[in-house]
């Protein structure tokens, strides 16, 4: 009960972004949900670890997985246990940190369907559990929503979503609102209808689901509805932006992130590009893509939406982080939200609305020529649409976007978003003959490739309130990890050659570096363990659609394998092995 | 186009170099990796073409036929004949770069499928009832990529009625496009000839099939060879196939004409089919 307590307090003092000077007496230790907080700062208030001793951190105890996929996930600290999850087949592990290596307390194995992996895009990933109300929760490849005792690792409910014969998988860590569970599907590459399902958290069944394309019926879309542009408003606008049927294999999966404000009582999460097949036969904006939803989480209504990509031509997701923050602009304190998206932008939103305050490049862009405020319309440049036939040169961002899910990290004392993002661009070249299930068809042949620099990776320090970066460290490879800020002014992300990085809050210089076996596409956090020490845990293990040249062990001469990622990826199996590891380091 | 197959498969020289030491041992089978579902190609059943075209080679050749089943999908290629489950894919178009394929056995072209009731066949992406028809087309790959006659459409302003049909579904594409044509909720089809010669004989009513000529704006071919596809170094297995489809010839024909495959090289037989 007395954490209940303190969390909720913690929860409070981070959206409004004042959590500075809180003591480690009374903070809370925890990391229950892959976002610390329903904010989504991943801003942890301990402070033990300061730029001044970072450089002394030491490994304190590590758990090999046995899975060599993408560990995208967080790991998750409720009390004296860490859970982590693997890449499928997601299994489940808690450990005991009151012993010493921290021994497994636990496993809890699903068995998904091993037919999943075939289904999925880009790496059979998974972004992590969430703890709740004494309760693990997670989601498994094929379609699964699963809760176990925390404490025993005894199954309590499971309940099954969807389906992988359509392409269906889910890899999104889920987000516990009040008493539901919420959680959204992963398929757009193969014309799977996105949607969000929350389910009750002490049963497991399906409370309400909304989707993102199709009638107003379908997409909880009621009188409730205001969303702030005019070109949002109208009936069944998610029937009526797409030629007939289209909506029906329409994506706007939500694969990404939820965030949560309790004082407004709105929940937040992006949608997917739309079904991606040939952009020209599906004129119109497509919604209800690439864009966000505020709902209400008790019945799922909508609340208002804002499109980032209307009509989107390159595989811009719009599933990224959706950070809420009080910040001062134009001498009030606003309730904003910020969103860095794949087109390269990063949006500052006043959440109660949907409005758009600022929309700023955060990275190289071709694509586009800016954000008109007055319709919210995202400028297209026509010149790099993508056009059957034709050889389209320096599309940047590529597809994966300026920055695709991994997720930044706010922190309040330097009003600081930490970005991890890449630096890619590509070709849609030459076509080549294809084949599926009997039937020819010749594909575009995307290949990607460094942005200007030659980098392919930077972890950049972007300040809201002077719409700018602070400063910026460029990577060889794409920076595929999430970030972590800490109150200690040291902030952590880790890079695809397997280097666990801490750097300067203020100032981003390195502090300390620490060479883990595989490549590192997983989420930092930070907690503090039963002897009261501060600790930062991070998995291991290269993999994702970046990494898939380890993890899938595809051929480095397909230049166009895993949707173009191959070619921009070609000496990264050369710097990292496939591995699955949790490392956890502290002070000694 | 083989120098890009030995550059894309060189890790592969190994393995066929292994299978190549053990066919000289004794007589080792045909191994065929299929679709066990995705007629009217092949069927865990025997009941495809290809199934009886691979039966016809393997006595040809003096080998027991095997199979190793696996549906059609993303990584096909890479899972079956990569991954050495198999000597053998049995249709692959003749410009496949990541397999050697051998000579061509027949080419078609995308069709269009109408009623037979109705007054005038579509037979050209000219015809101005484009715009208003209901039509379908197939889609696949990686994005749900359009087949080349997707492309035409769009550039022929048929956008508003047109319906993609994914690879996801209660049977394949083509057959369901088909069903949909049969009960009225399509007015026309644009299907692959293979396919469409087939369904369309089993639809319970009389159907057109007319090829689909590729307009002049439309970049992306209609027509494709389809030959058979073996691991880049086996140079020897292709060889014996291309002698053994020589051989076979007529028998080939007679399957394909049973299957109401429509045929776009059937003029030249002798000399297109086999260049």
């Amino acid at each position: 009960m007395r954490r209940r307590c303190t969390h909720v307090t913690s929860r409070l003092l981070l959206i409004f972004g004042m959590a500075a000077s809180v003591s480690a007496q009374t903070v809370d230790g925890n990391w229950t949900m892959a976002a610390h907080d329903p904010a989504s700062t991943r801003y942890s208030p301990l402070e033990q670890i300061s730029p001044a001793n970072a450089g002394r951190l030491s490994l304190a105890f590590s758990f090999t997985t046995g899975v060599t996929h993408g560990h995208e996930a967080a790991p998750i600290v409720a009390g004296d246990t860490l859970y982590l999850m693997t890449p499928f087949p997601n299994v489940v592990y808690a450990l005991d940190l009151t012993r010493p290596g921290a021994p497994v307390k636990w496993k809890f194995e699903p068995h998904p369907n091993p037919g999943s992996q075939g289904a999925a895009c880009c790496d059979v990933v998974n972004r992590g559990a969430v703890y709740a109300d004494g309760k693990v929760v997670f989601a498994t490849l094929d379609n699964q929503v699963i809760a176990v005792d925390a404490n025993t690792g005894n199954e309590l409910w499971r309940t099954r979503l969807g389906d992988i014969d359509r392409g269906e998988t889910i890899t999104m860590a889920p987000l516990v609102v009040k008493d539901k569970v919420l959680v959204g599907n992963s398929g757009g590459e193969l014309g799977v209808r996105g949607w969000l399902t929350a389910l009750d958290l002490r049963s497991g069944h399906t409370a309400w689901r909304a989707y993102s394309t199709g009638p107003d019926k379908d997409v909880l879309i009621g009188p409730g509805f205001r969303p702030h542009y005019a070109g949002d408003r109208g009936a069944d606008l998610g029937v009526k932006t797409w030629p007939p049927e289209a909506w029906k294999i329409g994506g706007g999966n939500v694969w990404g992130w939820i965030s949560y404000d309790a004082e407004l009582d709105l929940i937040y999460y992006g949608t997917g590009n739309p079904g991606p097949w040939n952009p020209e036969q599906r004129p119109g904006d497509n919604k209800w893509t690439s864009g966000i939803f505020a709902r209400r989480p008790d019945t799922g209504e909508a609340i208002w939406f804002y499109q980032w990509s209307p009509h989107d031509l390159h595989d811009y997701d719009g599933v990224n982080e959706n950070v809420l923050l009080d910040l001062p602009l134009g001498g009030a304190t606003r309730k904003v939200l910020l969103h860095p998206d794949r087109n390269g932008y990063l949006y500052v939103l006043d959440r109660a609305s949907g409005e758009v305050l600022s929309a700023d490049p955060f990275a190289y862009i071709t694509t586009t020529e800016g954000v008109d405020l007055a319709s919210g319309h995202l400028k297209y440049n026509a010149k790099k649409e993508p056009r059957s036939g034709e050889v389209v040169r320096d599309i940047c961002p590529a597809s994966p976007g300026a920055k695709d899910w991994q997720p930044s990290a706010w922190s309040p004392r330097t009003r600081l978003l930490y970005l991890p993002h890449q630096n890619l661009c590509q070709d849609a070249s030459t076509y080549e003959t294809s084949y599926i299930a009997g039937t020819p068809y010749v594909g575009a042949d995307v290949k990607m490739k460094p942005g200007p620099g030659g980098h392919r990776g930077e972890f950049s320090a972007w300040d809201p309130l002077a719409r700018q970066k602070r400063w910026s460290i460029r990577e060889d490879f794409p920076v595929w990890s999430g970030a972590l800020a800490t109150a200690g002014d040291v902030v952590f992300y880790g890079t695809m050659d397997g280097w666990f990085k801490a750097v300067d809050a203020r100032s981003g210089a390195l502090l300390w570096k620490y060479k883990t076996a595989s490549g590192i596409v997983g989420q930092p956090v930070s907690y503090r363990g039963p002897d009261g020490k501060q600790y930062v845990a991070v998995l291991a293990g290269v993999g994702g659609w970046a990494g898939s040249i380890v993890a899938g062990g595809l051929d480095a001469r397909d230049a166009t394998a895993s949707l173009g990622m191959v070619n921009a990826m070609k000496d990264l199996p050369k710097a990292s092995p496939p591995g699955g590891m949790l490392y956890v380091f502290s002070l000694p | 186009m083989s120098s890009a197959c030995l550059e894309r498969c060189g890790l592969m020289t190994a393995l066929g170099l292994f299978s190549l030491t053990l066919q000289a041992a004794n007589v080792p089978p045909l191994r065929v990796c299929a679709d066990p579902d995705n007629l009217p190609y092949s069927h865990a059943d025997g009941s495809g073409f290809e199934n009886r075209i691979a039966e016809l080679l393997a006595r040809q050749l003096g080998r027991p036929l095997q199979y190793f089943w696996l549906p059609q999908r993303r990584g096909f290629v890479g899972k079956t004949l990569g991954a050495g489950e198999c000597d053998l894919l049995m249709g692959v178009p003749a410009d496949l770069e990541r397999v050697l394929t051998t000579r061509p056995y027949y080419r078609s072209a995308y069709v269009f499928v109408t009623k037979a009731t109705d007054d005038a066949p579509l037979r050209s992406f000219d015809d101005p009832r484009l715009a208003t028809l209901r039509v379908g087309v197939q889609l696949v790959g990686n994005d749900l990529a359009a087949t080349p006659p997707g492309h035409a459409l769009v550039r022929h302003g048929a956008v508003q009625r047109v319906t993609g049909y994914t690879v996801f579904g209660d049977g394949p594409a083509a057959q369901r496009m088909l069903r949909s044509l049969a009960e009225g909720e399509l007015d026309a089809a644009v299907v692959w000839g293979p396919q469409a010669g087939y369904f369309a004989q089993r639809m319970g009513q009389p159907m057109s099939v007319q090829l689909a000529p590729r307009p002049a704006d439309t970049p992306e071919p209609f027509e494709y060879a389809i030959a058979m596809g073996v691991t880049c170094a086996n140079t020897a297995l292709r060889d014996a196939l291309n002698e053994a489809m020589a051989q076979r010839r007529d028998d080939i024909d007679r399957i394909l004409r049973d299957y109401a495959v429509p045929r776009t090289d059937l003029a030249a037989q002798g000399t297109e089919a086999r260049p």
